[in-house]
């Protein structure tokens, strides 16, 4: 199993260098376009946060899983989790807050050992749409964990799980050995009490990432894919496939770098930028809070460090008014939400 | 002169084309563009197609092209594989085929 940056000590553990690759080579002379040069060509530069909808909150990088691609660098050797304190300021915003969507993330958010308490008490505010964002194996990693799919049921949790690929070769490549098994077993469980099948209002989408260096397919040609492969081969349901970018940072910009992919790959992301995506990027209606209660205006850029443009920092501070309207904070890895279709946590943006 | 025929870069560059016959170039890229879309074919069998069909003309700009268009649809290396021997069968038996004239003249000259 591989290690996270973190613990390889790698020099792209650290949010500045990585802020200093994706601001130098290619985009420091000119040879690409800067992101605010592109948003500024379109006249779309400041982007500006509106009313917000979804409130992201990652539960700590503490993961089972050691993907090759994670833009959290997170994994089993990643200690960071969030307090029951953290956890209680959380709780006050998820109670007055105006946005529909709740979105828990992490790492592995069910490796929290007050995750469980926590569901419990958030969904107690009846927010529309209650997502955890599950990486399916934890599910089967331990019997302390095989009653989540009741649990999430109970509590009705919209449940969001990465899978890469139909196919046992290209999942475990990106995931890791015996992930796609585990998966599939996971599923069924879900399946079993009643999440993902036809008619169900008991949500269960999917997340694709491409497993290499280049950029996603058309979502619903995607979709379609997955849904016979699925069906056919192994007789699961799922709702929805969201097709989502991988970002130019963390593992996958150290993949990108050691498979001397990087430079394509910008140029990919930049040739790929379409103007009609960025009304809708996911940081214009989004808040991230960090496992230790600090505000981003996605996960992208709290992995890289760059705290929200605003005085109101720390969850403890929030003030949903004082939030909205603030100037997003942006550099060259934002062309990944803006490539094709555009690219979001809730998938294609156009 | 350039050193080599190909340059990688140069298939980046593929939209110039028009601009030295604007009208042609367009005809040409909407014609493209409506190839590839989804109709009696799925955009994926029509990337399977394009891939086969770029290596038997041998263009490194279109294998390029279209193997990652396979990739980005999540096409795996042994349906790519495949659709590669099926071109090169077809290539092949076009070679094979013609045996059939040569036995024909055979027969006809030989004692």
């Amino acid at each position: 199993m591989i290690k996270s940056l973190h613990k390889r000590e790698s020099e792209l553990a650290n949010a500045k260098r990585q802020q200093e690759i994706l601001s130098n080579s290619i985009f420091q002379h000119g040879e690409l376009p800067t992101f605010k040069t592109k948003l500024s060509e379109s006249k779309q530069f400041p982007l500006q946060a509106k009313k917000l909808e979804i409130l992201q909150i990652n539960l700590g990088y503490m993961c089972n899983q050691i993907c090759t691609h994670c833009h959290v660098d997170a994994g089993p050797d990643r200690k960071e989790i969030m307090s029951k304190d953290t956890m209680l300021q959380c709780l006050e915003v998820i109670k007055t807050t105006g946005a529909h969507t709740l979105d828990l993330t992490g790492g592995a958010p069910e490796m929290n050992p007050n995750f469980r308490w926590f569901v419990e008490e958030a969904s107690e505010a009846g927010i529309k749409d209650f997502i955890v964002r599950s990486n399916l194996t934890i599910i089967t990693a331990n019997k302390k964990y095989f009653d989540l799919p009741d649990f999430f049921k109970k509590h009705n949790v919209h449940v969001v799980s990465s899978m890469p690929h139909w196919t046992k070769g290209k999942t475990d490549k990106q995931r890791g050995n015996g992930v796609f098994d585990a998966s599939l077993r996971a599923l069924k469980m879900l399946n079993d009490v009643g999440y993902g099948l036809p008619n169900s209002t008991l949500k269960l989408d999917l997340v694709y990432n491409p497993s290499g260096a280049f950029l996603p397919a058309n979502q619903s040609a995607m979709e379609n894919d997955f849904k016979k492969a699925f069906l056919e081969e192994f007789g699961i349901h799922f709702h929805n496939l969201f097709a989502l970018t991988n970002l130019p940072i963390s593992r996958f910009l150290d993949y990108l770098i050691a498979s001397e992919n990087y430079e394509d790959y910008m140029y990919a992301l930049v040739e790929a930028f379409n103007p009609n995506a960025v009304k809708n990027v996911m940081c214009t209606n989004t808040l991230s809070v960090s496992w230790n209660g600090y505000l981003y205006d996605c996960d992208f850029n709290q992995m890289l460090e760059l705290p929200v443009n605003s005085k109101v920092k720390h969850i403890s501070d929030y003030n949903e008014n004082l939030l909205e309207g603030r100037d997003i904070v942006i550099s060259q890895h934002c062309y990944g939400c803006t490539a094709g279709a555009g690219s979001s946590c809730q998938g294609s943006v156009t | 002169m350039q050193k080599t025929y190909y340059d990688p870069a140069d298939l980046k560059k593929f939209g110039k084309i028009s601009e030295w016959n604007e009208e042609l170039g367009a005809k040409f890229f909407e014609y493209y563009g409506k190839v590839f879309e989804a109709g009696a074919l799925t955009e994926r069998e029509k990337s399977l197609i394009a891939l086969a069909v770029s290596h038997t003309i041998q263009c490194p700009y279109c294998i390029d092209a279209y193997t990652g268009d396979g990739l980005q649809r999540g096409i795996t290396k042994e349906e790519m594989m495949e659709a590669l021997h099926v071109a090169s069968a077809i290539r092949g038996g076009a070679s094979l085929v013609h045996g059939v004239q040569m036995m024909n003249k055979v027969n006809k000259l030989d004692m």
